[in-house]
């Protein structure tokens, strides 16, 4: 009898619980679980779309990926954007933010200049951008010209394109990092820099390197991580700007093209997964991060 | 080093359409242990930021050991300050925290950077701020958390670590902000002594910032009362306990808090007190008096009050009692003696006459002598 | 002197920054002939911002983008709230077997990005002949398991004590979780409509990958078919066109901006 009391409520908790999360294990399982799976097996087999009979295939997508030129250069091209665009996008973001963090009655229309363009939608501010950087018509190169310079061809010289690219990038993930920054940089009580101040920083710089600098490891760290993710997912610029042209393909449109275009379908889930790879590796950290919670 | 006076001199300070600061003249000798005590927004903390640099002066003077630092930067006042969150660097171990002081101080720019600092810094003097390092946290028995991080560390001992680092350098003065009020009261009661210690071992100028008259009372050798952005009065803990300037002064200082009755001085001069002759006399009008808890006495002839409350403090006991008309008089006893309650819990209250305050309409203490009561 | 710097440079690279919204504004209401001279005055010769952006939305079905984006936006919104406020609900305050394994499973699936689950996906639609639909373009995003992490996180803090008492009242479960918890964390709801709604608005490489129908295009995608029609022929109307498809996140971002810019930051979460 009592026993029957105490199992029972229990009993209905335990239902009630697992039809609430029902929804979204089912989705879970249909979006995440089964396409990884299906996506495992397609990376070892040479399945393409459409195709009736297919072969298992080892890890020879794997070995093709990696001797594929096209593939290896937009592993380059990706790596040359992220190094543009990790260092620029951070730093630059950081002293943004420094600079407005200071402001007091301007301060709101600075952060909304600067983030503008993270809201925008890319496609549409690529397009603009091509437009600005137009060798004849577009007013950087006017600018360019009038300082007595030869007119730069942005999106015609193909070692141009990644680095022409990578400014977009920089200018679209700028706003998004020194609204982090900025966030960081509240969160740093007066007290220390008043402490600081007493113990003799006098220099701004000796009280960025004191207090400043390793109370925003944390952000700064969180700031990388999020940048090289977005970089290495850069897909819309390329889309719009050079559809792939003259070897300037990055890793998620060379991924398209394969999956989607040529319907490669086993290769491209071999491209996914090495891309998927990447980005777990950047994410890692974060992600144990996340878990434990860990703040000084 | 760290003996050197403090000399402001009509210090303002407003911010906005406030004034926080009304005229400040104050001077702080030479080792001596100043407290800044007052109610939250009396100014006291605006002053002491105002001494450390953080804030500057609308106007006014501030002399360091007779040099001019009113607009000079904090790091070059060479003063040191206990933050009330101690401001501790959460990134740095307590060793690092201690050192930053010495560090800033000793070393160039370079010699601090973190990798080339190594490398530039010159042994010597990195060894010199070791010792002092290791000193300092001898001086406050923190020498095996010197590894830690400060979140690592209980709220006296970040505390320490605190004092360490402000000590460490040898500051012509301290300036500590309410660097107590985090601690649970045990240990803020072990810390004033500790800090009182430390005081007297240092010889050094100390202002000391706080809300709790208790700390100022019982750790100063002199207290600097303010009320509304003025000091209302300075003076040793025994001339604000036992000589009050103003009715303020009074109520703010002492606990249980001064009893406050409505009195009288008749064209005679003789005070009267609830319709009961006192023997005081002094310049006729309105006035209120002021007893302690210990200077009332149950005497025959008296007020007669009636007990509310009692309560117990071990060797000493306070009496709450109510006057006729719904005042409250608060007396403390020995525990051991008799109430001198009849059954009812009635009884009639005196007090000792030469040990009153009288304060006249204008809050001020009024002057008074002490006559032979004719019998009533 | 020195108090200006500061916003001196801030001024300069506040300029980069909102160079590329003056171009398309400009351009947009200018005269393609005025195009050749290029100048940043702000007043065109020939006011043809009329002509412009009628080209734009006539060339292109530029409307029916817009009215394609807020289905999608819509419908992945409303879904994605209503399976993962449950779910969270369930996970901070119900006791159920293998909810620990679901809490992992959701932060595992965080560091996936929906790129890498576009293959299976789309063979999977293409199989079910489902390709050039809206549910095609929403069915990915039906679960957010950012949304349950982030309401995980919020409803975590809702007292157990309100809770029990409304149960005791005899609310239901489900009353409780709506009407109750959800209600305490009305900021972190609005917070992650913005996210959604933003991230889906601008999205292109899902819609690239499941639409080729007009029809169907959301924004992004038909900015893409549009600039491909349009190559080189009409900047002016490109602008206008670019302008219309910007438009509406940028004055939900300039009339909304504290709450936009909390919601955009949290895809640092993620």
């Amino acid at each position: 009898m009592t026993t029957a009391v105490m199992i029972r409520p229990r009993g209905r908790t335990a239902l009630k619980g697992l039809a609430f999360a029902a929804p979204a294990i089912l989705l879970l399982l249909a979006i995440y679980i089964v396409p990884m799976l299906v996506l495992a097996g397609f990376s070892v087999t040479d399945y393409q779309l459409g195709a009736l009979n297919w072969e298992f295939v080892g890890l020879k997508n794997f070995t093709d990926a990696f001797a594929d030129p096209v593939f290896l250069r937009a592993l380059a091209n990706t790596a040359l954007y992220a190094v543009i665009v990790i260092p620029s996008g951070v730093f630059l973001a950081l002293g943004v933010a420094l600079l407005v963090h200071g402001r007091k009655r301007s301060r709101a229309f600075w952060e909304t200049a600067y983030f503008l363009p993270v809201t925008a939608t890319l496609v549409a501010m690529a397009t603009v951008w091509q437009f600005l950087l137009h060798p004849s018509l577009g007013p950087v190169n006017a600018a360019i010209t009038w300082l007595g310079f030869e007119p730069v061809s942005f999106l015609g010289n193909p070692a141009l394109l990644i680095p022409t690219m990578a400014l977009i990038g920089v200018w679209q993930v700028l706003g998004f990092n020194m609204v982090l920054f900025l966030a960081g940089l509240t969160a740093i009580p007066q007290d220390l820099h008043e402490a600081a101040r007493m113990d003799g920083a006098k220099h701004p710089m000796d009280r960025f390197l004191t207090v400043t600098w390793p109370m925003l490891g944390p952000t700064t760290m969180f700031v990388v991580v999020t940048t090289s993710i977005s970089a290495f997912k850069v897909f819309e610029t390329v889309a719009v700007l050079t559809k792939g042209r003259s070897g300037s393909e990055t890793l998620l449109y060379s991924l398209y093209l394969e999956g989607f275009e040529y319907s490669n379908t086993g290769y491209a889930a071999a491209l996914t997964l090495i891309f998927l790879g990447i980005v777990l590796v950047l994410s890692i950290g974060q992600t144990l991060r996340m878990e434990r919670k860990v703040h000084y | 080093m760290a003996r050197q006076s403090l000399d402001l001199s009509g210090i303002r300070k407003g911010f906005g359409q406030t004034q926080v600061l009304k005229d400040i003249n104050l001077s702080v000798r030479e080792g001596e242990f100043l407290s800044l005590v007052g109610m939250s927004g009396c100014g006291k903390s605006t002053l002491l930021r105002i001494i450390a640099g953080l804030e500057a002066p609308d106007e006014g003077e501030l002399r360091i050991g007779g040099r001019d630092v009113t607009n000079s930067d904090p790091s070059d006042r060479n003063l040191a300050m206990v933050f009330q969150s101690y401001a501790l660097y959460p990134h740095m171990t307590v060793r690092q925290n201690i050192a930053t002081p010495l560090r800033m101080r000793k070393l160039g720019f370079a010699a601090r950077l973190p990798l080339l600092g190594r490398v530039v810094a010159s042994r010597h003097t990195l060894a010199e701020i070791d010792a002092a390092v290791a000193q300092a946290a001898g001086t406050l028995q923190i020498t095996h958390l010197l590894d830690r991080k400060p979140a690592q560390l209980s709220g006296g001992q970040r505390q320490r670590v605190a004092l360490a680092r402000a000590l460490v350098r040898q500051p012509a003065a301290f300036l500590m902000d309410e660097p107590l009020s985090n601690l649970d009261a045990k240990l803020r009661a072990h810390m004033r002594d500790e800090l009182v210690g430390l005081h007297r071992r240092l010889g050094a100028t100390f202002v000391y910032v706080t809300h709790d008259q208790v700390e100022a009372m019982t750790m100063s050798d002199r207290i600097a009362l303010m009320i509304e952005g003025r000091i209302e009065q300075l003076g040793t803990p025994d001339e604000l306990y036992h000589n009050p300037a103003t009715l303020a002064v009074a109520r703010f200082i002492g606990s249980p808090t001064i009893n406050l009755l409505p009195a009288e001085a008749g064209a005679s001069g003789a005070v009267s007190v609830k319709g009961m002759t006192t023997g005081l006399v002094a310049a006729p009008g309105p006035a209120t008096l002021g007893i302690r808890a210990e200077d009332v006495r149950v005497s025959a002839g008296g007020l007669p009050a009636r007990i509310l409350r009692e309560e117990k403090h071990g060797p000493d006991r306070f009496l709450t009692c109510e006057l006729a008309e719904g005042e409250t008089i608060v007396l403390r006893q020995k525990a051991s003696d008799p109430t001198g309650a009849d059954a009812d819990g009635w009884l009639s209250l005196g007090f000792a006459e030469e040990r009153a305050h009288l304060f006249g309409s204008n809050g001020l203490r009024r002057d008074f002598r002490v006559v032979e009561k004719a019998a009533a | 002197m020195r108090r200006f710097i500061p916003h001196i440079v801030l001024a300069l690279g506040a300029g980069v920054m909102l160079l590329p919204f003056y171009w398309m504004v400009l351009t947009s209401i200018r005269a393609p002939a005025e195009i050749f001279d290029i100048s940043l005055w702000p007043i065109p010769k020939e006011f043809t911002g009329v002509e412009n952006y009628t080209q734009a939305a006539t060339t292109v079905p530029m409307a029916r983008f817009m009215l394609n984006g807020v289905i999608v936006c819509a419908g992945i919104l409303i879904v994605q709230v209503l399976t993962a406020v449950p779910a969270a609900y369930a996970l901070a305050k119900l006791r159920f077997p293998g909810r620990r394994l679901l809490m992992i499973a959701v932060i595992a699936a965080l560091c996936v990005p929906m790129q890498a689950l576009a293959l299976p996906l789309f063979v999977g639609l293409a199989k079910a002949g489902l390709l050039n639909t809206y549910f095609a373009q929403m069915a990915p995003f039906f679960l957010s398991v950012f949304a349950i992490f982030l309401f995980h996180q919020s409803f975590r803090s809702y007292p157990d004590e309100i809770i029990e008492a409304a149960r005791m009242d005899g609310f239901s479960e489900m009353e409780i979780c709506w009407g109750l918890v959800l209600r305490g964390s009305l900021p972190s709801l609005a917070a992650f409509a913005v996210f959604s709604v933003v991230a889906h608005w601008n999205d292109l490489y899902w819609p690239m990958i499941v639409v080729n129908d007009t029809a169907l295009a959301p924004p992004p995608l038909g900015m893409l078919f549009f600039s491909d029609v349009e190559t080189g022929a009409n900047y002016g109307a490109l602008m206008a066109g670019a302008a219309m498809i910007t438009a509406p996140m940028v004055v939900c971002f300039l009339l909304a901006r504290r709450s936009f810019i909390a919601g955009i930051t949290m895809t640092g979460v993620k």
